[in-house]
């Protein structure tokens, strides 16, 4: 039938007409541009994804910092009451809950993207995220150390 | 504990409707009985043309699958008084075509299906002299897959298949995953062309719902992960090793 309607409209008719008396037209739905605020794992999900940007620019003040060090005492003097700003207090503050949560979801993922299968057993998911959250708090407390002068 | 409870039923006639609306009815609450259970009152005593789709009322064909308060769920075993004191929302499943009312087109996720190839190829297709052998721990490294009932909750729980009809979605991949983690296939290579691919596994942004939604227990975003893994490392034998490619 398909074939026969063709000339007869004089133009291209595809095999599967998206419209016809019997054929009536489903409703296609279209996702909204703020679908992630709908339910909280999608919430979630983006936040995750979001706290990539907080990485970066944590990433680029710690560039700025050994910059200013490189600079001189003056230069690192600037630097530092720069960071004593209110709005620099805030921005870093957030900063800071993204990268626990980038760190966070991380370690959780690893044991979803790792070979877990040992003498033909899977690992149980805690134990392969295990290492990752083991050494992030080793690497802290270290940090902390050397920056509270103990060591 | 109220003794009815109000379901909003998402209505679409495709003949006289530009969008879905939603039509409220007043059901029993009754402790024993399923939201499929108050669609089946509803069509039976208030509206006899309400249209949805179901079968085994068990948890097992996979045809129920809806929203409810806009979560994908199999109707058949999602109990009412979860949702007292109401209201509920019943809608179609997202992302796909709405035919009418709660009916979805399943056209799109077959094609899908039928594309990975989900069935076991071996080089030699002429039936073996006996039937192959499998240990129990082969057969554990792909059982959680074939639980899948093809319910398409993951898909309607997976934003990245909302957002790119062409994703071709947590349910194929895993169970193209199956196939590929069963020892008696041989179709692994065959499969890889289709699979990683941007509308493969490499679409998936590990939002991890598919898994959660999922009434059999199935983990889609697992075998996609893990598939990830094993296609990478196959395209380093490919392309790094000079005799990867035999």
């Amino acid at each position: 039938m398909v074939q026969n309607l063709a000339p007869a409209l004089g133009k291209q008719v595809t095999a599967m007409p998206q419209y016809n008396q019997f054929q009536p037209k489903p409703y296609r739905p279209r996702m909204s541009a703020y679908w992630y605020f709908d339910r909280w794992p999608y919430l979630r999900f983006i936040l995750r994804e979001a706290s990539s940007f907080f990485v970066a620019y944590f990433a680029v003040l710690m560039l700025v910092q050994i910059a200013a060090l490189n600079a001189g005492p003056t230069a690192y003097a600037n630097f530092e009451a720069c960071l004593r700003t209110p709005l620099m207090l805030i921005l870093n503050g957030v900063t800071l809950l993204f990268l626990l949560l980038h760190a966070a979801t991380w370690f959780n993922l690893v044991p979803r993207v790792m070979l877990r299968e040992m003498r033909g057993k899977m690992t149980p998911e805690i134990a392969a995220a295990a290492p990752g959250y083991i050494a992030w708090i080793g690497a802290s407390i270290i940090v902390a150390l050397f920056a509270l002068r103990i060591i | 504990m109220a003794d009815t409870i109000i379901i909003e039923v998402s209505r679409f006639h495709p003949e006289h409707d530009a969008e879905p609306t939603y039509q409220s009815f007043e059901v029993p609450l009754r402790g024993d009985w399923m939201i499929l259970d108050a669609l089946n009152y509803i069509k039976d005593n208030l509206d006899g043309t309400l249209a949805f789709r179901w079968s085994c009322r068990m948890g097992i064909c996979g045809s129920c699958g809806m929203m409810v308060n806009g979560v994908p769920k199999l109707t058949c075993e999602t109990l009412l008084t979860n949702f007292a004191p109401g209201p509920i929302r019943v809608a179609p499943l997202d992302h796909f075509p709405v035919v009418k009312d709660l009916v979805i087109e399943l056209d799109d996720f077959l094609g899908k299906l039928q594309k990975v190839r989900p069935w076991i190829i071996r080089k030699d297709e002429r039936p073996p002299a006996r039937e192959f052998i499998q240990t129990p721990e082969q057969l554990e490294a792909f059982k959680q897959y074939t639980l899948c009932i093809n319910c398409m909750l993951c898909y309607a729980a997976c934003p990245v298949y909302g957002l790119d009809p062409n994703f071709t979605g947590p349910a194929a991949l895993a169970l193209a995953e199956r196939y590929n983690l069963d020892s008696r296939d041989q179709g692994a290579a065959e499969r890889t062309d289709v699979l990683s691919q941007h509308d493969g596994i490499w679409g998936c942004t590990v939002v991890g719902e598919c898994s959660v939604v999922c009434p059999k227990g199935v983990d889609p975003s697992l075998a996609i992960q893990q598939y990830k893994l094993s296609a990478t490392k196959e395209w380093f034998r490919t392309w790094l090793l000079p005799w990867g490619n035999k």
